[in-house]
């Protein structure tokens, strides 16, 4: 099956668990005079779902037009030849926002901005360390005193056992 | 009117208040230009200055310098990054981006600044024609009336839609809607699909979802491929002009655009966003067929109409606002309150009453305008050389200024983890050719199309207010003719494929 039947299908799915909660759960929390209202929260999940499931089933069983022949288009990636494409890189990148959210607080602004940004580039293969730490360094530090004492937006530039 | 204007014009071109639309459009656009920092941010950050120069005329005149610099920062990074920082510039990324990526990124920008200088403008004098007439045609617009133009407006998908994706478009919008329902619901503050979590209470992001829709998966994108990454990115930035036939393309779009936009930021709530939006979808819908698959791809017609659009719609959204003392916006409903703690009191009566504040304003709006395309257009070739920056040091900048537009936005750890969690899934839903477009302005138009529907069902007492409202009805046709439309032109075009195919 195409990768987009299998979105609409998980689409489809995900209209089945919203409608679950609108038709049924969402309701029996309703304050008892609410219920006199023509119009009640659950009211345009509800309209949601049905539209939702129409729709979806539409792209379900709608036949895909034939893509042969047809240019492909600019930057597209190739499904098929997924193993050429640096997907390692990529994930990598992932892992490392998701250790960015994670240390931001404990490590504090700088200390894992910079970590981000070196490792993030390393990872994409930049080997010039003596341009990349300054650049991090720089950047990070005003990007910190930007936003922090120049706009007022708290950011805690130490880690936390330094406060 | 004319001694308004001399009244403006004497307020306006003191040397002090020049220096406040100077310093207002530069703090705007550099501020603007961080993911994640849109107006309403960078105005309420100055409110504290404004307050403190104590003058009304000049502290407003700062203020609206920021909100103009703010949107056209906005398009910047929205068109270099493909990160737009703030609702009103995501359509400028859908045509504004290509065209970086195939190495017009300096006339890309040119394009952003003239088109935004003449909506702007063009918007300004407007409101100095219609401004007191208007604000009695924009009471007459009701909740339900305002729900069927947000029905309008995300009927235009279909515009963002390729021939025969008219239902994936239409998923996906359904999908933003979904995700718009997350949090406190409608007239009452009962949670939603929060599934008992805290974070969830207030809802989604826009600006997590904004990045996650658009910045992230273009930069892994980039990373995966790294051809792609070379197109059009490296060497010197040429072509920053524009061509007279270039110029003679856009300027019936930019006419247009900035008499529609003005109209629809007149509306209280609707706003440069929706203006952007249905600027976009009603160019694309008119253009003819070459130019008509352009779009999305790198058209300057596509980049031009919400550009122009939504400068307009914010000049448009003072009317309300100065002569209603209705904020029509969240950064007009903060311009408001900056005028109120300055003593001056936006309505009917401002015009008589203080007449140089009112008429100070306008005046500063051209100025503004032009000081923007002053400053901005020299600074174009440094401004579009961010995208000659090598890869290995530019993605991971991108991934961070996408990691901090979120973070600043709600100064909280676990939107980040919400970011990435939306990136990969928009990622995938790239890789099968879903548009993202309508997912966002789904999510961003579906609380607002919830709070007028549930209004006008309130005060109707059910669905009657469909039949009894004309101009409701003839919105809802509108938004149905919409969808219909381009779903028949692809069955046809189809039909015809297959026809070919048969040999008839």
């Amino acid at each position: 099956m195409a990768l987009d039947r299998w979105i609409a299908l998980a689409f489809v799915a995900l209209c089945c668990v919203y409608g679950y909660a609108a038709f049924f759960t969402m309701d029996d929390q309703l304050p008892r005079i609410l219920q006199r209202n023509p119009v009640w929260p659950s009211t345009f999940p509800k309209m949601l779902t049905f539209l939702g499931l129409v729709v979806g089933l539409i792209v379900l069983f709608t036949p895909k037009p034939n893509a042969e022949g047809k240019p492909a288009k600019d930057g597209a990636i190739d499904l098929t030849r997924l193993g050429d494409y640096h997907i390692g890189q990529a994930i990598g990148l992932l892992v490392l926002m998701v250790a960015y959210a994670l240390t931001l607080r404990p490590l504090g602004f700088l200390g894992s901005t910079v970590g981000f940004l070196v490792l993030g580039a390393a990872l994409l293969g930049e080997r010039r360390f003596h341009i990349l730490i300054p650049v991090a360094l720089i950047a990070t530090g005003s990007i910190w005193y930007l936003v922090q004492e120049v706009l007022g937006i708290f950011l805690r530039p130490w880690p936390g056992i330094f406060m | 009117m004319l001694e308004g204007i001399l009244i403006g014009l004497t307020a306006a071109l003191t040397p002090f208040n020049l220096m406040m639309v100077i310093m207002g459009c530069v703090v705007g656009t550099f501020i603007g230009m961080l993911p994640g920092l849109g107006p309403m941010s960078i105005i309420a950050i100055m409110i504290p200055v404004a307050i403190g120069i104590g003058d009304p005329t000049a502290a407003l005149i700062l203020l609206s310098g920021v909100y103009y610099g703010a949107i056209f920062g906005g398009s910047t990074s929205s068109i270099l990054l493909n990160a737009p920082g703030v609702a009103g510039t995501v359509a400028t990324s859908f045509d504004g981006y290509p065209m970086a990526r195939k190495g017009q990124a300096g006339k890309a920008l040119t394009i952003a600044a003239i088109s935004s200088f003449a909506g702007g403008t063009i918007g300004a004098i407007l409101l100095m024609i219609f401004a007191p007439a208007l604000s009695t045609v924009a009471l007459l617009f009701h909740s339900a009336e305002y729900f069927a133009l947000m029905v309008v407006g995300l009927s235009a998908i279909a515009a963002f839609a390729g021939t025969g994706q008219v239902a994936k478009a239409l998923m996906m919008t359904l999908l933003g809607l979904m995700l718009g329902t997350v949090g406190e619901g409608a007239l009452s503050n009962t949670p939603r699909f929060t599934f008992g979590m805290m974070e969830l209470q207030t809802g989604f992001s826009f600006i997590t979802l904004a990045m996650a829709m658009f910045a992230l998966p273009e930069a892994l994108f980039l990373v995966m491929n790294p051809a792609r990454a070379a197109t059009g990115e490296s060497g010197k930035i040429t072509g920053l002009r524009i061509t007279g036939a270039e110029a003679r393309k856009i300027a019936p779009v930019i006419g247009r655009q900035s008499v529609q936009g003005f109209f629809i930021g007149v509306l209280p709530g609707a706003g440069a966003t929706i203006a952007s939006f249905l600027g976009y979808a009603v160019e694309r819908n008119i253009a003819k067929g070459a130019e008509q698959e352009e779009f999305g791809k790198g058209s300057i017609k596509g980049l031009a109409a919400p550009e122009t659009a939504n400068n307009a719609a914010c000049t448009g959204s003072f009317v309300p606002l100065l002569t209603l003392g209705i904020p029509g916006s969240g950064t007009t409903a903060i311009l408001l309150g900056a005028l109120l703690a300055l003593n001056v009191t936006p309505g009917p009566r401002l015009m008589t009453d203080t007449p140089e504040v009112f008429w100070a304003v306008i005046i500063s709006m051209y100025l503004g305008n032009l000081v923007l395309l002053i400053l901005n257009l020299p600074l174009i070739p440094y401004i579009a050389k961010i995208l000659t920056i090598p890869r290995t040091f530019l993605i991971p900048f991108i991934l961070f200024f996408t990691l901090m537009g979120s973070y600043l936005g709600q100064n909280n750890s676990t939107e980040l983890l919400i970011l990435v969690g939306f990136g990969v899934v928009a990622t995938i839903l790239r890789f099968a050719d879903f548009p993202l477009a309508p997912l966002l302005i789904g999510f961003i138009l579906g609380t607002m199309l919830e709070n007028n529907f549930a209004r006008a069902m309130q005060l109707y007492g059910g669905f009657d207010f469909i039949l009894e409202r004309p101009m409701t009805m003839a919105l809802l046709v509108v938004a149905l003719i919409l969808v219909v439309l381009p779903s028949y032109r692809g069955y046809r075009a189809r039909k015809r494929a297959e026809g070919v195919a048969d040999g008839d």
